[in-house]
C-alpha cells in the first residue's frame, strides 16, 4: 500500500481557509525555510480513502476478541468518547481563569473522589499520561518524601524479577537503583528475600497485586509491613486493578502510592498506543509531595493550587484532561454495584478459559487465577517445535488478536490471556477452540503453523533487517 | 447500572457453577478475609441517559469562548472535519500498541508517515512514534544528552514557564544539575551562556518561537554550543516550522516541541502531543516507539515497531526512557491534519498567523498596549498595558473574548487562523472602552 | 560448535587473544552467538574507556534482547572493530574474527578456561 508521501499531484489541496483579511505581513526573508517541508499535496478524496484502507488493516476491540494479558483489552464505550468530544469540554483553554472552566475543575475533583474512594487513598493528581509516567512520578513522589525527612539514603526501589519492564524503568528516571527480587514459581514475593533486602537504604517497594501471573498474593499484608518496618514505603502498580476493583482497595492492602491505568481499568480507548492517562494516588501524609497543580474544592467553587513541597510537574498542564472526561463517564455508568460485578465477572471469565485450557496447556497461574492467567507451551515447543510465538501468529488468521507473549519472564514459552468482563460465553468458547485446534495442528502439521499468518495483509515481517538497517521515514526520490 | 457486560446474571451462574462454585467469592479465596469490601461508598451506576444528562451539565459549567487570543503553550487553530472523522474510526481509536505487526499495518503505516512528517518540518533525520507533550520531549532530550562527562543541562530562561518546570522535576529525577541562562530584551543573553558553557555542559534547551513569541538566534546558539562540544535541543512550533527555518538548518542536534497546533482541540491541556526528531548519529538514543519500513517473506512491504532493544520491556533498568503507552492516536491526529491541509495550506496556517499578530500588535499599540521587546516574532508577543491587565481582560470575558495571558510584564497575545479582523478589531473597540 | 585452541574463555563466553604487543583482542564465542541469536546492533565502549575483570564492556542487542559483554581482563579500551557498526552481523557468522575492541594496560584478568576446558564448561550448561 502506498504512503501517503507517494500519493497525490502538484496542485491538489482542500480549501480550508479564507484568504487573508488583514495586510499581509512576510517575515524577514533571512528567517524563511530554504528548502520546504515535503508535505503531500491531496484532495479530500484521497485522503479519506487511504485512512479508509488503513483502518481495514488494523485489528480493533470492534473486530473481535483481543485477550491481551495485563491491558485489559475491555470494550470502549462511546457514550464515554460522545461526551469528551463536547465543545464544553473540548474548547477548553487550559490557562482560561479557573472561574470559567469550573466544570473541567469538577471534572478532576469528582473523578479523584471516586478513585480514591475505589483504591483506598486520599489524594490523587492526573498529570501522569500513562501508567509508566504515573510510576515514575510516584517514585519522585516517595523520593521527595524520604528528603523532607532529612533521609538521603534510601535510593533503592525492591522490585519482583516477575515485574513489567517500566517497573525497573521508571525507578532509574526517578534516580534510584533497582534491587531485584526473586519471585516463587507462583510468582508471589519470596517473604525471605524481602526481609534479608528491606533495609535503610529501601526507599520502597514497587508491587502489582493481583501479580503477572494473575495471582493474588496472600501474603500481601506481610510483605508491605516489612517494607514499612524497614522503613520504606509501598507503591502499587495498578495495571492489575481490573482483577479487585470494588473488591479489595490497594489501600487496605498496605500501599502508600497507587497509580490507574485508565485506558485499561477505566475502559479508555488505547488508541494504538496512547493516549492513556496514569493518574496517581496517594495516602494523606504523600499529598504534599505530589506534583501541581492540583484540584481543590472550596465554599466559593473549585480552584487549583499547589501542594506545599510539591515534586514541580511531570507534565505541563493537568494531564490528558479528555482521558479523564471519559474516565469519570464510564466510572458514573458503573457506579459502585458495577465496578465490583466488572471485576468479579473479568475474574469468572479467565478461570472459565483457563478450566477449559487446563487439559491441553500447563498453567502457570495456579488452580484459581484473578483476571488474567499465563499458560506455558515449553512442553508443546519440545514436543512438536511450535513455538509461543507460532500459535499467536496461527489465531491471527482466526481474526484473533493473540495474548500477550512471552511475559512475564519467569514463564517460559509465556502467553498471557486476560478475556476481560465484556466478552460473552461464547467468544470465550471461540477462543478456547481456536487455542485447541491450533494446539492439535501444531502436532499434525507444525511446518503449517509456523508458516502463519497467511489470511493477513502480510506475512511475518523481517525484523532483524529492520534493526539492522533501519529505515524509519520515507526515503523521498532525489 | 450499566457495565457492558454480555453475560446474564443466569450465564454468570452457570459457568461458575461449571467451574464447581457456589458463589463468586470463592474465587476470591487468596484474598485474607478482612481484606474483602461490603461495598464502595459510591453511588451506584447510571443509564446511559444519566450519564449523559449529568456530564452535559459538568460542562455547561465552562465558559466556551467564541474568540480566543490566548496561546502560552496551547494554541486555538482550526480542525478540519475529516480530521475530526478520520481519527474517530473505530479501529483505530480502540487497536492496542502495534506489537502483532500483521494485522496492525494500518496504526505502524501511520506512524511511520507521522515519523516522516515530524523529519520533514523539523528538517532533521529521525523521529520516534511521539512522546507526552512538548514539556517531556525536552526533558528526554535532555537525557539523551547528558551522561558521566557531560552531566550538566542549561535551559534558556526565555522558554515556557511549564517546560521549565518539567525539566526541572525530570532533571532533580535523574540527578542532572539544570541552570538557567538569562535573558536580556526577552531573548538568550549569549554572553550569559557563554560563561556557563563550561566542559560539563551538555546540552541547551531553547525554543524559536520562545514563550514570548520571539523568534531566537538559533543559529548563532547553536554555533557556540557546538564549539564548546554540547549540543543544541530547539524547542520548535510544528505551524511556524512550515514557514520558518527548520530545526535542521538551524543546526539543532535534537528538535523537541508541542504538536497540539496539529489538530488536536485545546482539551484544557490534553491529551496533547510530544514530537521528537534527532540527526542520524543521535536516532538509537531516541526514547519511546520507533517504526520502521522491512518486508516480509513475499516481498511485500511492511512497517514494524524496530530498535526496540531500547525500550523498557527489554532493557528495563538500562533503559534510556521508561515510556511505554506515547500518544499513537494524536500523532495519526497530527498526520491527517498536515495531509488536510498540505504543504501550501500549512504554510498559509502560519502565514495567517504571522499576519494577524502583526496587525493586532499594530492596533493594540495605538491604544497604549506597547510591545515589551523588539524584533520579530511569530504568533505571539507581549505587550504592557495602559490599565491594570485584570481590568481589560474582565472587559474581553464579559464580551465572550478571551484575552491575551496575563504574565509578569503585561499581557502575552496571540493570535492564530481563527482570529478574524472583525475579531481583532472587535477586541480593541472593547478595550477602547474600558476605563482604568 | 566451534572453539579454537589458541584463544582464552570466559564463564561468560567472551575470548580473548593475547596479541605479541601485550595488548589483548576480545570477542564472543560461537556458543555466545548461537544463545543470542540474529545481532542486530552493538553497543560498543570508547577509546580510552576503562575497564575492570568482569565489568561491563560492551552490549549486543538482536531484535527482542539485549545481552551484556564483560571484559575479561582490565585495562583501557584501545581500538573497537569498525566493521560492527555497519554489520553486526559478523559476529554470528565469524564470532573468531570479529573481535569487539582490543585492550591495553592489561591488569587483573577474570578466571579464564582453555579450550578444552572450556568446551566441556559449555556442554555441561546443557
Amino acid at each position: 500500500m502506498k504512503l501517503l508521501f507517494e500519493k497525490g499531484a502538484p496542485g491538489r489541496a482542500l480549501s480550508i481557509l479564507p484568504k487573508l483579511d488583514v495586510p499581509a505581513a512576510e517575515p524577514e526573508a533571512a528567517l524563511l525555510r530554504e528548502k520546504p517541508a515535503r508535505l503531500p499535496n491531496l484532495s479530500e478524496t484521497e485522503i479519506s480513502r487511504h485512512y479508509t484502507e488503513l483502518a481495514k488493516r488494523t485489528h480493533g476491540v470492534n473486530d473481535g476478541f483481543y485477550p491481551l494479558g495485563s491491558c485489559t483489552m475491555k470494550y470502549n464505550p462511546k457514550i464515554d468518547d460522545e461526551m469528551a468530544a463536547l465543545p464544553g469540554f473540548a474548547g477548553i483553554h487550559p490557562l482560561q481563569p479557573a472561574e470559567d472552566a469550573q466544570g473541567c475543575l469538577e471534572v478532576l475533583d469528582r473523578l479523584r473522589g471516586m478513585l480514591c474512594e475505589v483504591t483506598g487513598m486520599d489524594g490523587m493528581t492526573f498529570q501522569p499520561a500513562a501508567g509508566a509516567h504515573g510510576e515514575q512520578t510516584g517514585l519522585l513522589t516517595i523520593k521527595a518524601y524520604h528528603k523532607h525527612r532529612g533521609d538521603r539514603n534510601r535510593v533503592k526501589v525492591i522490585v519482583p524479577d516477575s515485574a513489567h519492564g517500566t517497573n525497573p524503568a521508571s525507578a532509574a528516571m526517578a534516580g534510584m537503583t533497582v534491587v531485584s527480587i526473586p519471585s516463587g514459581p507462583d510468582g508471589c514475593v519470596d517473604l525471605d528475600a524481602l526481609k534479608k533486602t528491606a533495609g535503610q537504604d529501601t526507599a520502597g517497594l514497587m508491587l502489582t497485586n493481583p501479580n503477572t501471573l494473575g495471582i493474588f498474593d496472600h501474603n500481601i499484608l506481610e510483605i508491605t509491613r516489612i517494607v514499612h518496618e524497614a522503613g520504606g514505603l509501598c507503591y502499587y502498580d495498578g495495571a492489575n486493578l481490573n482483577a479487585v476493583m470494588g473488591v479489595v482497595r490497594p489501600g487496605d492492602m498496605g500501599f502508600d502510592v497507587v497509580h490507574l491505568n485508565l485506558h485499561k481499568t477505566f475502559a479508555t480507548p488505547h488508541g494504538g498506543g496512547g493516549p492513556g492517562a496514569g493518574a496517581v494516588g496517594v495516602k494523606a501524609f504523600l499529598k504534599p509531595f505530589l506534583p501541581g497543580p492540583v484540584v481543590e474544592k472550596t465554599e466559593s467553587g473549585y480552584r487549583f493550587t499547589t501542594p506545599a513541597h510539591s515534586i514541580g510537574a511531570v507534565k505541563a498542564f493537568y494531564g490528558n484532561f479528555l482521558v479523564d472526561v471519559r474516565a469519570l463517564a464510564y466510572a458514573l455508568t458503573l457506579g459502585a454495584d458495577g465496578m465490583k460485578l466488572a471485576a468479579t465477572t473479568a475474574v469468572l471469565n479467565a478461570n472459565y478459559m483457563m478450566a477449559k485450557l487446563r487439559g491441553a496447556f500447563d498453567m502457570a497461574s495456579g488452580e484459581v487465577c484473578m483476571h488474567e492467567f499465563v499458560m506455558s507451551l515449553e512442553k508443546l515447543k519440545k514436543e512438536t517445535g511450535v513455538s509461543a510465538l507460532d500459535v499467536a501468529k496461527a489465531m491471527l488468521d482466526e481474526g484473533m488478536h493473540p495474548p500477550t507473549m512471552y511475559f512475564p519472564m519467569i514463564v517460559h514459552e509465556a502467553l498471557m490471556l486476560e478475556p476481560t468482563e465484556t466478552e460473552s460465553r461464547e467468544t470465550l468458547d471461540e477462543a478456547v477452540n481456536v487455542l485447541l485446534q491450533i494446539r492439535e495442528r501444531a502436532y499434525s502439521d507444525p511446518e503449517g503453523v509456523k508458516a502463519c499468518p497467511v489470511k493477513a495483509p502480510i506475512g511475518r515481517p523481517d525484523e532483524v533487517a529492520a534493526a539492522r538497517n533501519p529505515k524509519i521515514r520515507y526515503a523521498f526520490p532525489e | 447500572m450499566g457495565g457492558y457486560l454480555p453475560s446474564s446474571a443466569a450465564e454468570r451462574a452457570g459457568m461458575l457453577h461449571e467451574l464447581g462454585f457456589s458463589d463468586e467469592c470463592q474465587l476470591y479465596r487468596d484474598v485474607p478475609d478482612g481484606m474483602i469490601l461490603e461495598a464502595l461508598a459510591l453511588p451506584d451506576g447510571l443509564s446511559e441517559l444519566e450519564v449523559s444528562r449529568e456530564m452535559r451539565s459538568i460542562a455547561a459549567k465552562n465558559v466556551v469562548y467564541r474568540s480566543i487570543f490566548r496561546g502560552a503553550g496551547a494554541y486555538n487553530h482550526y480542525i478540519p472535519s475529516i480530521v475530526k472523522q478520520v481519527t474517530s474510526k473505530e479501529e483505530f481509536v480502540t487497536a492496542y500498541t502495534p506489537y502483532q505487526a500483521e494485522i496492525s499495518q494500518g496504526i505502524l503505516q501511520s506512524i511511520f508517515e507521522y515519523q516522516t512528517l515530524i523529519c520533514e518540518l523539523t528538517g532533521l533525520d529521525a523521529s520516534n512514534a511521539s512522546v507526552y507533550d512538548g514539556a517531556t520531549a525536552a526533558a528526554e532530550a535532555v537525557a539523551m544528552c547528558c551522561d558521566k562527562k557531560r552531566p550538566r543541562a542549561l535551559v534558556a530562561a526565555s522558554v515556557n514557564p511549564q517546560v521549565k518546570r518539567v525539566l526541572a522535576t525530570y532533571c532533580e529525577g535523574y540527578g542532572h544539575p539544570l541552570q538557567e541562562v538569562p535573558e536580556k530584551d526577552g531573548r538568550v543573553d549569549p554572553e550569559a551562556l557563554a560563561a556557563l558553557l563550561t566542559p560539563d555542559a551538555a546540552c541547551l534547551v531553547l525554543a524559536s518561537p520562545n514563550f514570548y513569541g520571539l523568534i531566537e538566534d538559533a543559529a548563532a546558539l547553536g554555533g557556540m554550543l557546538h564549539a564548546a562540544g554540547a549540543k543544541l535541543i530547539l524547542s520548535v512550533n510544528p505551524i511556524a516550522s512550515a514557514l520558518y527555518k527548520s530545526a535542521g538548518e538551524l543546526g539543532a542536534d535534537i528538535a523537541v516541541g508541542e504538536g497540539q497546533p496539529l489538530g488536536m482541540p485545546l482539551s484544557f491541556g490534553g491529551p496533547y502531543l510530544g514530537f521528537m526528531a534527532a540527526k542520524a548519529e543521535l536516532m538509537r538514543k531516541l526514547p519511546g516507539r520507533i517504526v520502521g519500513e522491512t518486508t516480509d517473506k513475499n516481498g511485500n512491504r511492511a512497517f514494524v515497531l524496530t530498535l526496540q532493544a531500547r525500550e523498557q520491556h527489554i532493557r528495563r533498568e538500562k533503559a534510556g526512557s521508561n515510556i511505554c503507552s506515547n500518544e499513537a492516536l494524536c500523532a495519526m491526529t497530527a498526520s491527517v491534519y498536515a495531509a488536510a491541509m498540505g504543504q501550501r495550506g500549512l504554510t498559509e496556517v502560519a502565514r495567517q498567523c504571522h499576519a494577524k499578530a502583526e496587525y493586532l500588535a499594530g492596533r493594540l499599540a495605538r491604544i497604549g498596549y506597547l510591545r515589551r521587546h523588539s524584533g520579530a516574532f511569530f504568533h505571539e508577543f507581549l505587550t504592557g498595558t495602559p490599565i491594570p491587565a485584570e481590568n481589560a481582560l474582565a472587559a474581553l470575558s464579559e464580551r465572550g473574548i478571551l484575552g491575551g495571558l496575563p504574565v509578569d510584564g503585561g499581557i502575552l497575545w496571540c493570535t492564530t487562523e481563527m482570529n478574524s479582523k472583525a475579531d481583532i478589531d472587535e477586541l480593541i473597540e472593547v478595550l477602547k472602552g474600558v476605563r482604568a | 560448535m566451534v572453539t579454537p585452541e589458541n584463544l582464552k574463555y570466559s564463564k561468560s563466553h567472551e575470548w580473548v587473544e593475547f596479541l605479541p604487543d601485550g595488548a589483548a583482542r576480545v570477542g564472543i564465542s560461537d556458543y555466545a552467538q548461537h544463545e543470542l541469536g540474529d545481532i542486530v546492533f552493538v553497543n560498543l565502549p570508547a577509546e580510552g574507556d576503562s575497564v575492570t575483570a568482569g565489568g561491563r564492556l560492551a552490549d549486543v542487542e538482536s531484535v527482542k534482547a539485549v545481552s551484556d559483554i564483560f571484559s575479561p581482563v582490565a585495562g583501557t579500551v584501545r581500538a573497537v572493530n569498525p566493521d560492527l557498526e555497519n554489520a553486526p552481523e559478523a559476529i554470528n557468522q565469524k564470532p573468531y574474527e570479529a573481535w569487539i575492541c582490543e585492550i591495553e594496560g592489561l591488569g587483573e584478568t577474570e578466571e579464564l578456561l582453555d579450550a578444552a576446558a572450556y568446551q566441556a564448561f559449555c556442554e555441561e550448561a546443557g
